[in-house]
């Protein structure tokens, strides 16, 4: 990748590997910055040639494996995708959570490079996605809001279409197949029509299909829509061991808040083409209750005058109020909290019936973020390009109202 | 390797494209029927030649002398000889009017009152053909048929008069009569022309691009609409071999059915390939060449699978029936031929016809070879850029 010109001092430097750890010396002009490729393992990654002599620890990618700049993608006047920026880092599993039309089909698309973005950039293991696009190509899988399968192919033909077009050789490629058909447990249905297939089934074909080149970085747009709830667990258990066993990291699209809370590692909460905030889940719920106190509510058979006394002298307790003869609501504070006031209740004689954790969750998060107003006016103003929304989408949407 | 490349994964898509089609058993079914139907439709719903057949035809013999039955009685011998009418009798004019009006017959042909006093005072006794204006065509082969066998009739006639006069020999007394006589010479073995011989090229040209004009950006349309066609974009491969791929198995496809249509139009229509079947072969992968532009051009330009259908129903009619496959161009107003001279299927049913019927070589066709690749090259130096562009908006 590099042009080593004779009249430019050369320097070398060496960069340890952020994925398998390998340190290795590399050459190049002092300040250039330039692809490596990692001697023991493969992967690429940028890193700049500085001057200082102290060896760059990792690829200038800082194990990020996603880094997205300013990002905007125009339809005409409509921003679908409005300056957006944010890093994944490597491994991690980053949840992209918005209502429908928000943006995140348009990000996932840009980001593999199926479209070009308007304005700002963005880099996929280290790989510019306009500038190398087909690079980024090469680290990338999709699985797309709709299913990249040929119904008149079998699976193992479907699989076998993706490999060559990845350039796998016939061995690797053979070998890779019956791999991922069993890491999904479908070895029996190698064979047959993807189009006798049930969808639960198809979208286990249609993830792995996404990975017949082994990608670093996948991207998961709405993979469990239109799913029944076996599927729907299903797939989401295959996100996180394709996580887990493989190290990949993953994009996830979804408008369903259990899904981000309990796959992801960190979400983008998405409205009109921005990020209207950006953390893990459990930072993310601090938002709407705005402290760090956790509210309980309590259910005690024998609920007595003196139990309530009890609890309000505790420090850890904020407030307190009985909600009718049994029912207690307890607001307190520190992580020890839970323990203290049952500790406290059964002291006191109490009959603990039921204690519920009345924590919000990523929903109220997602409606105090992005509220439930205007919706109308995004559907009108919404383009007919917004990109794979199917009868899920805005255009629907449009027409009901 | 970058060419490698391109080959290697359109040879891919292609695979993907014929398996697809291999599973579906109408596409296949269609495959066949498709070409049969074209060359028995085209065989015979277009006039060949000027022949009519049991075609139903009102006969008012208004004279009363020897003549007017004597032509009747001769009319009605070369009738049953020939088959080719279905002689009604009539009274008059507007009994026929009457019978044409409610379609019972197609023609008609009146003797008039003083057909024998013309011909016994030595005038020229008049026929009357009455036509359907409403049917052209008909009328024309009607008017044609019937004006030649009376015409016929009366040079017997006359032949059988100096004979009788004159005493001269038939032949002399032929000789007399039409001093000229047409005889008609083909540059090929056989002395007919058939109108499936002048057909048959234009149809194999027209499947061969029918298949690239419809196949391809249906296939690319389809692909997007469905999704799958993110699949190979998100695939690190060069946009070109998409299209590649696509137009290998359309090409695949359109060569199957027209091969079809050669081996049916020899098998049952008689038709005879007098040129070498290397270059027809040739000229076939040449028109694919010259077409493949114009598809790619629709594919970029179309969103949709529902656009695509009508961006092409619209641009194939004017070709098919501008480019000389179904009439010869010469018959067109010189507007018409000035628009045929623009489409590359005009060169490529040239071409064909003359390497297919003529038995013509390479050299007799060089000019409809130079038109083509620079048709297929200009296309693609427009297409190539434009599908690029669409592939990654």
């Amino acid at each position: 990748m590099t042009e080593n010109t004779t009249d430019r001092p050369q320097i070398t430097k060496k960069f340890k590997c952020p994925t398998c750890g390998n340190i290795a010396t590399y050459a190049g002009a002092p300040g250039e910055r330039i692809i490596v490729t990692c001697t023991s393992c493969g992967s690429k990654g940028r890193a700049t040639l500085s001057g200082t002599t102290t060896p760059t620890i990792g690829f200038s990618t800082n194990g990020n494996a996603i880094e997205v700049s300013h990002l905007k993608k125009m339809f005409g006047d409509f921003a679908a995708v409005d300056d957006i920026s944010f890093s994944v880092k490597k491994g991690e599993i980053f949840g992209l959570l918005g209502p429908n039309g928000a943006g995140k089909s348009t990000i996932i698309r840009a980001l593999c490079t199926l479209s070009r973005p308007s304005a700002g950039s963005a880099t996929i293991a280290g790989f510019d996605i306009v500038k190398e696009d087909s690079k980024v190509r090469e680290h990338i899988g999709l699985v797309s809001e709709k299913m990249i399968m040929y119904e008149q192919l079998t699976a193992r033909e479907n699989l076998k279409l993706f490999g060559k077009l990845y350039n796998l050789p016939n061995a690797a490629l053979n070998k890779r197949i019956d791999d991922l058909l069993g890491f999904v447990r479908m070895e029996k249905w190698a064979d047959h029509k993807i189009s006798t297939f049930s969808t639960g089934m198809k979208q286990r074909i249609n993830v792995i299909r996404a990975l017949v080149n082994e990608p670093e970085i996948l991207f998961l747009d709405e993979p469990t829509l239109g799913l029944d709830p076996q599927s729907t667990a299903e797939i989401r258990e295959l996100t996180r061991r394709i996580n887990v066993e493989n190290g990949t990291t993953i994009i996830l699209t979804t408008h369903i808040m259990v899904e981000a809370d309990i796959l992801c590692k960190k979400i983008g909460i998405i409205d009109h083409g921005k990020i209207v905030a950006l953390d893990t889940p459990a930072n993310l719920k601090k938002l709407v209750s705005g402290t760090d106190s956790t509210a309980f509510e309590i259910e005690i058979s024998n609920l007595e005058p003196h139990m309530m006394s009890s609890l309000q002298s505790l420090t850890a307790v904020k407030s307190l109020h009985q909600e009718d003869p049994t029912h207690i609501i307890v607001r307190a504070n520190g992580n020890d909290s839970f323990d203290v006031i049952v500790d406290t209740l059964r002291k006191d004689g109490a009959k603990i019936l039921m204690v519920k954790n009345l924590e919000p969750s990523l929903e109220d998060v997602f409606l105090h973020l992005t509220g439930r107003e205007a919706r109308e006016k995004v559907t009108e103003n919404a383009p007919s390009q917004m990109g794979g929304h199917g009868p899920h989408g805005r255009r629907k949407a449009k027409r009901i109202r | 390797m970058s060419a490698k490349n391109i080959a290697r994964h359109s040879f891919w898509i292609c695979w993907k494209d014929l398996l697809e089609f291999s599973r579906s058993k109408l596409r296949l079914v269609m495959l066949i029927a498709m070409p049969l139907f074209m060359m028995l439709m085209v065989g015979f719903i277009f006039p060949s030649g000027s022949s009519i057949s049991d075609t139903p035809i009102a006969l008012a013999n208004q004279d009363t002398g020897s003549q007017g039955n004597t032509f009747v009685m001769v009319l009605n011998t070369i009738n049953n000889n020939t088959g080719m009418m279905d002689l009604h009798t009539a009274t008059d004019f507007d009994d026929i009017k009457n019978m044409l009006q409610n379609a019972e017959v197609n023609g008609g042909i009146i003797i008039p009152e003083n057909f024998t006093s013309d011909i016994l005072s030595g005038k020229q006794g008049t026929i009357i053909i009455v036509i359907d204006q409403s049917n052209p065509q008909m009328s024309a082969t009607i008017q044609a048929v019937l004006s030649k066998t009376i015409e016929a009739m009366g040079q017997q006639m006359a032949v059988q008069k100096l004979n009788i006069t004159y005493q001269l020999s038939e032949t002399q007394a032929t000789s007399m009569v039409t001093p000229y006589k047409v005889q008609s010479k083909g540059i090929i073995p056989g002395d007919s022309t058939n109108y499936f011989q002048f057909v048959a090229p234009g149809i194999v040209a027209m499947i061969v691009m029918m298949a690239l004009m419809t196949g391809l950006p249906h296939a690319i349309s389809y692909e997007k609409d469905m999704g799958t066609l993110d699949g190979m974009l998100a695939a690190p491969i060069n946009r070109l071999s998409i299209i590649l791929g696509k137009v290998m198995a359309q090409t695949i496809r359109g060569m199957i059915q027209g091969f079809l249509i050669l081996i049916l139009a020899v098998l049952l229509f008689g038709v005879v390939i007098e040129g070498s079947i290397l270059l027809v072969i040739f000229l076939i992968l040449l028109s694919v060449f010259s077409f493949v532009g114009l598809g790619i051009l629709i594919t970029s330009f179309t969103e949709n699978e529902e656009t695509a259908t009508m961006v092409m129903m619209t641009l194939m009619f004017p070709m098919m029936f501008l480019s000389g496959v179904f009439f010869p161009l010469q018959q067109m107003p010189w507007y018409m031929q000035g628009i045929a001279k623009f489409l590359p299927l005009t060169y490529a049913t040239t071409a064909l016809r003359k390497v297919m019927v003529l038995g013509a070589d390479a050299s007799a066709v060089g000019t409809e070879i130079v038109i083509l690749v620079a048709f297929g090259i200009i296309l693609l130096l427009i297409a190539v850029p434009m599908f690029k562009r669409a592939m990654s908006k």
